[in-house]
């Protein structure tokens, strides 16, 4: 067993999750103490001690069904012998001989409507038998768990069918509850599969869970905040000197006192208050011109966020002119009244709804640009497409001299930038970083960056190019 | 480890059952842990959203194995002098002068006072870390919001969670006289350290289902009818769901639970519904998205009862707001 916990532990890590030596010994230390054979004892006692954030817990959910899943069948067929007198084992005896899809298809429904978990599992495994019978197995879960949810006639609770369902004299089915049945019917299938193929599924495709592109506004904005929270704090400490270089400043009264005691109250030598790193200054600038339209709301997200972890930020729109929106994010903190304000009284486009970021770098330059100072950091969401009117680098230029710092986020893969009409290689010489940003991941990458450690394996920032390239 | 043992649980079960006994009704994951966490005398990071008790889960233990309960709470900018220790400096200045007063009239010599007498746990100011770990009864150690505090502070921590102990340069080390339960929450507004995170076990606490959160409003509020508590909880499910900007939390529930009572329904409809919103939502924008999103749904039910014209009374009144 012991040989099993470690080998789950290295399948663990396969997923990326990070276990040290100490985490595996807490484990067993826990394992010692709760005993072994509890099934849920077994697998918290283990997830306390080996997955240490909501990410890696399910991770770990996922592969532990994977690694043990023997055992967890096992388990269930104890479960099944012990309560003879349970619904589902009542089912299993009458169905096992005669496998009516009618009948199946009835007990289903009460179950799902009692909304007993262990029936919907044996009923998951006869369906399963009973639909494998007739010899429609693909092989593939999910074309399987269609067939299945079609063969027994299973629909959701949508307002047409819930009537549809009520004139064939049949109950609706709760939504909840049928995906719960469906769950149960997938995992049941996926233990099939692996059992019939002998090996595991592959493993890779675990990390890429949840990584889905926040395109989608709201729904993403709890990604995107975590990956700006992680920005402030590196932002507020970017571009200052690392602690202890210089030690200049007030003089800590309570500390020279106190180390003055040393030396019989007289104070030798001086304590002085350390520095706090000064609170960036953060303008932002962000196109929402058509082109952009699908990332336009991701970067509105970001902005909107950024307005969450810093005070001192302003932040800009443009198009073919630049408005600035502090304020309507201060005002409104719902996001889509935020989207719609903008795109509503933004006043950015003028007449032809294409970006001029000439014009709009010069109009920056002359309104904004007086206020950059050493501490501003200057951040341009924009994909750098001029439609053909001049890009006016010497005004950007003047722009990022003025400020402290200059990233440029694209909201392209770095693959299409200088194709078309996209001049991102005349901006690239003065940003101190330009980075393609189309997922919260590329935000974290961009994080991790201006912090100083740039992934290995991820994109690395276009640092200042060499050529230009048309 | 000179660690005086007290009674120790022996299963998982009988953790929620004296847990239950302070009013708290843990779920498996969260007893077995606050077991493994006496047992094996880690520390335990304790994640989650909000308002799904954290810090109720430590006061409970520490009611529960009968400890006292020793809070740190965590800020930006908090540092060791407010969370270990400090040495009180005015009184080992007055102690300077006045022996060196005192020897100078008794002998002519002014001696300087020996380092040994003023470092002493006499001039030792405790904080409630340095509390927790020099307590002579067994304490339970709450440090509330440590993703409040800078990394440093999570550094500073390391010693203390894994060896129990503080090092003070000018007195050496000091060790735990008793084992405390520590629990450290978190509301994840920022990622932990690895090293932090390794030294702890590690819960992770969610909204409860509908059926636990029943119980535990019952429990906290047992003058309340079951079906309204059902009810209760399904309608604060419901705006649980919605993209707010701060979810009600569970107290929030319990406190709408009393309110409740004290208005005397028997179910919630619209218009109860919209008199005492205020109690689970605290923020003027989640007000307006949970009075469009849910009143309607809350509308449709009462309105097979009443007569269909209240429903519209109802919506005028909503618009004017």
């Amino acid at each position: 067993m012991i040989h099993q916990v470690l080998a789950f532990c290295e399948e663990l890590r396969g997923e990326g999750v990070a276990i040290g030596t100490s985490e595996i010994q807490d484990a067993f230390q826990a394992l010692e103490i709760v005993p072994w054979t509890s099934p849920v004892d077994f697998k918290e006692a283990l997830a306390t001690t080996v997955a240490k954030s909501p990410k890696d817990r399910e991770v770990f959910d996922l592969v532990f069904e994977r690694f043990f899943f023997r055992a967890t069948e096992s388990a269930a067929i104890e479960r099944e012998a012990g309560d003879g007198s349970g619904q589902a084992s009542r089912l299993s005896e009458a169905n096992r001989e005669a496998l009516d899809t009618e009948a199946l298809a009835e007990a289903i429904r009460d179950a799902i409507e009692a909304g007993d978990e262990s029936a919907m599992n044996e009923l998951a495994r006869l369906a399963i038998e009973a639909f494998g019978r007739q010899g429609e197995s693909s092989g593939v879960v999910g074309v399987d768990l269609q067939r299945i949810r079609r063969g027994l006639g299973l629909t959701g609770t949508g307002p047409e069918s819930a009537a549809e369902q009520a004139a064939e004299g049949r109950l609706p089915v709760d939504r909840d509850q049928l995906a719960r049945f469906e769950r149960q019917l997938r995992r049941e299938l996926q233990r099939r599969q692996i059992e019939r193929q002998g090996q595991l599924p592959p493993s890779r495709p675990l990390s890429e869970l949840n990584r889905a592109l926040p395109m989608r506004g709201a729904q993403d904005h709890a990604a995107v905040h975590k990956a700006v929270a992680q920005m402030k704090r590196r932002l507020a400490t970017i571009g200052h000197d690392p602690r202890g270089a210089k030690r200049t400043g007030t003089v800590d009264v309570r500390r020279t006192m106190r180390a003055s005691l040393e030396t019989g109250g007289v104070p030798l030598n001086l304590s002085y208050k350390p520095r706090r790193p000064r609170k960036p200054e953060i303008y932002v600038l962000c196109d929402v011109s058509t082109s952009v339209s699908s990332a336009a709301t991701f970067f509105l997200s970001v902005v909107h966020a950024l307005h969450d972890s810093f005070r001192k930020l302003r932040s800009f729109v443009f198009i073919e002119r630049i408005s600035e929106v502090t304020k309507i994010f201060e005002d409104e903190r719902d996001f889509s009244a935020i989207s719609e304000k903008i795109t509503s009284t933004g006043g950015v486009a003028d007449v032809s709804g294409y970006t001029d970021y000439g014009r709009v770098w010069r109009e920056f330059l002359e309104d904004v640009s007086a206020d950059l100072g050493p501490r501003s950091t200057v951040i341009v969401l924009g994909d750098a497409r001029t439609n053909g009117r001049p890009a006016a680098e010497d005004a950007f230029a003047r722009v990022t001299a003025r400020a402290n710092r200059t990233f440029w986020l694209n909201p392209e893969p770095e693959l299409y930038w200088n194709y078309g009409d996209s001049v991102m290689n005349a901006y690239i010489p003065y940003c101190d970083g330009a980075f393609e940003c189309w997922k919260t991941e590329h935000l974290e990458t961009f994080v991790d960056v201006i912090a100083g450690r740039p992934r290995l394996d991820g994109q690395r920032a276009r640092v200042p190019a060499s050529g230009h390239r048309y | 480890m000179s660690v005086s043992s007290t009674i120790q649980p022996e299963t998982p079960a009988e953790v929620a059952a004296s847990l239950r006994d302070s009013a708290y009704l843990a779920d498996d994951s969260t007893a077995l842990i606050a077991f493994l966490a006496q047992r094996l005398g880690k520390p335990v990071l304790v994640e989650g959203p909000a308002g799904v008790g954290k810090t109720e889960l430590a006061k409970a233990l520490a009611r529960a194995t009968d400890r006292e309960l020793v809070r740190l709470q965590c800020y930006e900018g908090l540092d060791e002098a407010k969370a270990l220790y400090e040495w009180n400096y005015r009184k080992q200045l007055l102690r300077i002068q006045a022996t060196a007063s005192v020897r100078a009239e008794s002998d002519g010599a002014a001696d300087s006072v020996e380092m040994g007498e003023i470092f002493t746990e006499e001039f030792l100011l405790e904080r409630p870390l340095m509390r927790a770990i020099a307590s002579p009864e067994p304490v339970v150690l709450l440090i509330d919001e440590i993703d409040k505090t800078d990394q440093e502070f999570e550094a500073m921590l390391l010693e203390l969670l894994s060896d129990f102990q503080i090092t003070i340069p000018e007195m050496g080390r000091i060790g735990a006289t008793t084992h405390p339960i520590v629990l450290l929450t978190s509301n994840n507004s920022r990622e932990l350290t690895e090293a932090l995170k390794r030294r702890c076990l590690y819960l992770w606490l969610d909204y409860p289902t509908a059926e636990r959160e029943v119980e535990i409003i019952r429990l906290h509020a047992p003058e309340i009818d079951e079906k309204l508590a059902a009810r209760l909880v399904e309608v604060v499910a419901m705006v649980r769901e919605l993209d707010l900007k701060k979810p009600p939390s569970i107290a929030e529930a319990i406190d709408w639970a009393r309110t409740l009572i004290l208005m005397g329904a028997d179910d919630i409809d619209a218009e109860v519904f919209r008199q005492s919103l205020s109690i689970i939502i605290k923020h003027r924008t989640d007000l307006d998205l949970v009075v469009e999103r849910i009143s309607p749904r809350l509308g449709r039910a009462d309105a097979g009862q009443k007569d269909a014209g209240s429903g519209k009374k109802r919506d005028e009144a909503v618009s004017k707001t």
